[in-house]
């Protein structure tokens, strides 16, 4: 199932949550929606669903109209951020809802909705639990059967909000990998919501980067992490150094020092240089663009973080491999591995 | 190094005796002395018997001054029979009319979002504050022979006032917000995901709403149900305005009660007063069973 959003508009009072989104999700994708809270990744996911609907734009499924349906009618599975698990009903009947509200006339006899509920607990591996009810669970339980009973109607699209959201973080590890191979499994196409960067770029084939309603890049995990399209996804993605510089005349300048970096190309004026912190290679004094004295330094595992105050005015934190110790005091010469510039 | 690490045991040692202590000191600050204890508690008691369990007392005592066979006598006669009739059809009708209307409100206010929801949350509570005399006269306003619709009702020979119908209506409105109270905090609580959830996995509205929303408020129904039908049964302000007191016919329990009090028929007043408080009992009973059901769904929805 292709999912295709054209120019989609969603306002709330004067707050547009979606404004002009456009995307296309292929078949059997797992597509990541990233972005901080409010961005409008929630409500995209809930429009797709019919649990909201658009002020203005399309949505397809297979080139269908997909707002021509109600939420009941599109197949799609939901997983809640907080499960929204039917607490007065077992595991084994929360699973079996979708199969028991279904019209009479395609609805499966008794015996084929035990047999499916089985399949279905099997396949989150909690056929054990099937008479508990949902409050006498662990969260990572719950949301496996919120998931089970979402697989139970056998979506066409399987949408996920913030599915790990409200797990602790050994719990939420364990589930990014089982999901990944749950949908290598049964390859529906799915999206989830996160706003969790590591999240997206662990489970997501693709990942979309959305910003104030606006989706800023689109990209495979390794695209939005080493290729950032905007400053947004640049920041957003990963820890990064940000230097306000100068661009004119042919060089860059960071407050009065000319960077030995190239301006080919790059529009005068303010601009923004990005780098990672472990892009930042430390080198003798005078041997990059940068210049700097260390402040302080301390050790990460495997790195350590020196705070250097850049010549021309700037202090940034670096990550720096230990073989080499830095010290309080040192002159350093920096050179970014890579970097990027954007203006504004 | 040794030092600080010594240092900072004998910290800690000294750190809990303190802990100790304060305790302690606590402990004795919400205690108040043994004299001022019996004092309170003996006062609070003595309140109590006289207040409530007394008066109770009273009731029952005063029902059975002639004996078992006098008390049923009482009840048995024509006249009370049919005021212990009339107070079942009212409740019946009024508790059957506000679980209906008070679902629906509580529905919509706790489901959905629009303008002048806050007013009418306000509404639902009017017949709550406002005097249930005022509450009968409004009826008899609309209804009585100078009333609005009073000439049109005549003309069609329907008669609401002096009626069951009147009296339904009255008990009806000074009964209203208690369902609809006792779900809107509730189903507020609950929120939406759940209904979402069935939605999306191809519930119909009303499967939706029997096999989702309502299991998950039973309790909180039952719960208004039980505190409506105490108060319809037992209301006598609104009911008296429009009852019209036509003896045998539009005389519910309470009303009964009062005339048969001034007409000095001590056993047959208190006999019938004595199945309203009754029904105050078992309605506390059940009240108290019904609240712990009410907590335990919340535990539930806690985690």
């Amino acid at each position: 199932m292709t999912i295709e959003v054209k120019n989609l508009v969603k306002k709330f009072g004067s707050f547009a949550a979606l404004d002009g989104v456009d995307l296309k999700v292929n078949d059997g994708e797992l597509l990541a929606l990233l972005g901080p809270s409010g961005s409008g990744k929630t409500t995209l996911l809930r429009i797709i669903a019919g649990l909201d609907w658009p002020d203005s734009g399309e949505v397809s499924f297979n080139g269908e109209d997909a707002l021509a349906q109600g939420a009941r009618e599109r197949h799609v599975g939901f997983v809640f951020q907080h499960y929204a698990l039917f607490r007065h009903m077992t595991v084994f009947e929360n699973v079996a809802f979708g199969l028991r509200v279904q019209p009479r006339a395609v609805r499966k006899d008794e015996a084929a909705i035990r047999s499916r509920v089985k399949e279905l607990l099997d396949l989150v591996q909690l056929d054990w639990l099937a008479d508990r009810y949902p409050s006498q669970l662990s969260g990572g339980q719950r949301q496996r059967i919120a998931l089970a009973r979402a697989l139970a109607i056998e979506p066409r699209i399987l949408l996920l909000d913030e599915p790990f959201g409200a797990l602790d973080a050994k719990v939420r590890k364990e589930l990014r990998k089982w999901l990944r191979s749950l949908h290598h499994e049964i390859h529906v196409t799915s999206i989830f919501v996160t706003h969790d960067q590591e999240e997206a770029l662990e489970v997501a084939n693709r990942v979309v980067v959305m910003d104030k309603g606006r989706i800023e890049q689109i990209g495979s995990p390794d695209d939005v992490y080493d290729n950032p399209a905007t400053a947004f996804v640049h920041g957003f993605i990963g820890e990064s150094i940000v230097l306000p510089i100068q661009i004119g005349d042919g060089a860059i300048r960071l407050g009065d020092r000319q960077l030995d970096l190239a301006a080919d190309g790059l529009a005068p004026g303010a601009s923004k240089l990005f780098v990672r912190r472990h892009d930042m290679l430390v080198g003798p004094p005078g041997s990059g663009a940068f210049e700097g004295a260390v402040q302080h330094v301390r050790n990460f595992g495997p790195v350590q973080r020196a705070e250097v105050a850049l010549s021309g005015g700037e202090t940034i934190e670096i990550d720096a491999p230990r073989d080499k110790e830095l010290r309080a005091g040192d002159t350093i010469g920096l050179n970014p591995r890579r970097y990027r510039i954007f203006a504004g | 190094m040794t030092m600080q690490i010594a240092d900072s045991v004998s910290l800690s040692a000294s750190d809990s005796q303190a802990r100790a202590h304060a305790a302690a000191a606590r402990n004795n600050l919400r205690t108040e002395p043994r004299a001022v204890r019996i004092v309170i508690i003996t006062l609070a008691l003595l309140f109590l018997t006289v207040f409530v369990v007394l008066p109770l007392v009273v009731v029952f005592a005063q029902a059975f001054s002639r004996g078992i066979l006098a008390y049923f006598a009482a009840l048995a006669e024509p006249e009370a029979m049919a005021a212990i009739k009339l107070t079942l059809i009212v409740a019946a009708i009024s508790v059957g009319l506000n679980l209906v209307f008070g679902l629906v409100a509580a529905w919509a206010i706790a489901k959905f979002e629009f303008p002048g929801k806050t007013f009418l949350i306000t509404l639902i509570d009017l017949p709550f504050s406002v005097s249930p005399v005022i509450s009968g006269l409004v009826f008899v306003l609309l209804f009585g022979a100078q009333g609005y619709f009073g000439s049109w009702l005549r003309e069609h020979d329907i008669q609401i006032l002096f009626a069951v119908p009147g009296i339904a209506l009255a008990t009806t409105f000074v009964t209203f917000p208690f369902v609809a109270r006792a779900l809107i905090p509730l189903m507020q609580e609950q929120g939406t995901q759940e209904e979402e959830a069935a939605i999306s996995l191809g519930a119909s509205g009303l499967q939706t709403f029997f096999r989702v929303t309502l299991p998950n408020i039973k309790w909180g129904v039952l719960y208004g149900v039980l505190l409506c039908n105490a108060r319809a049964m037992g209301e006598f302000g609104a009911v008296s305005v429009v009852s019209g007191h036509i003896r045998g016919e539009t005389n519910t329990m309470p009303l009964l009660v009062e005339i048969l009090y001034n007409e000095y028929q001590f056993v047959a007043a208190f006999a019938i007063a004595s199945l309203l408080a009754m029904l105050a009992l078992i309605t506390l009973i059940a009240k108290t069973v019904l609240e712990r059901h009410l907590d335990e769904g919340q535990d539930a929805s806690d985690h």
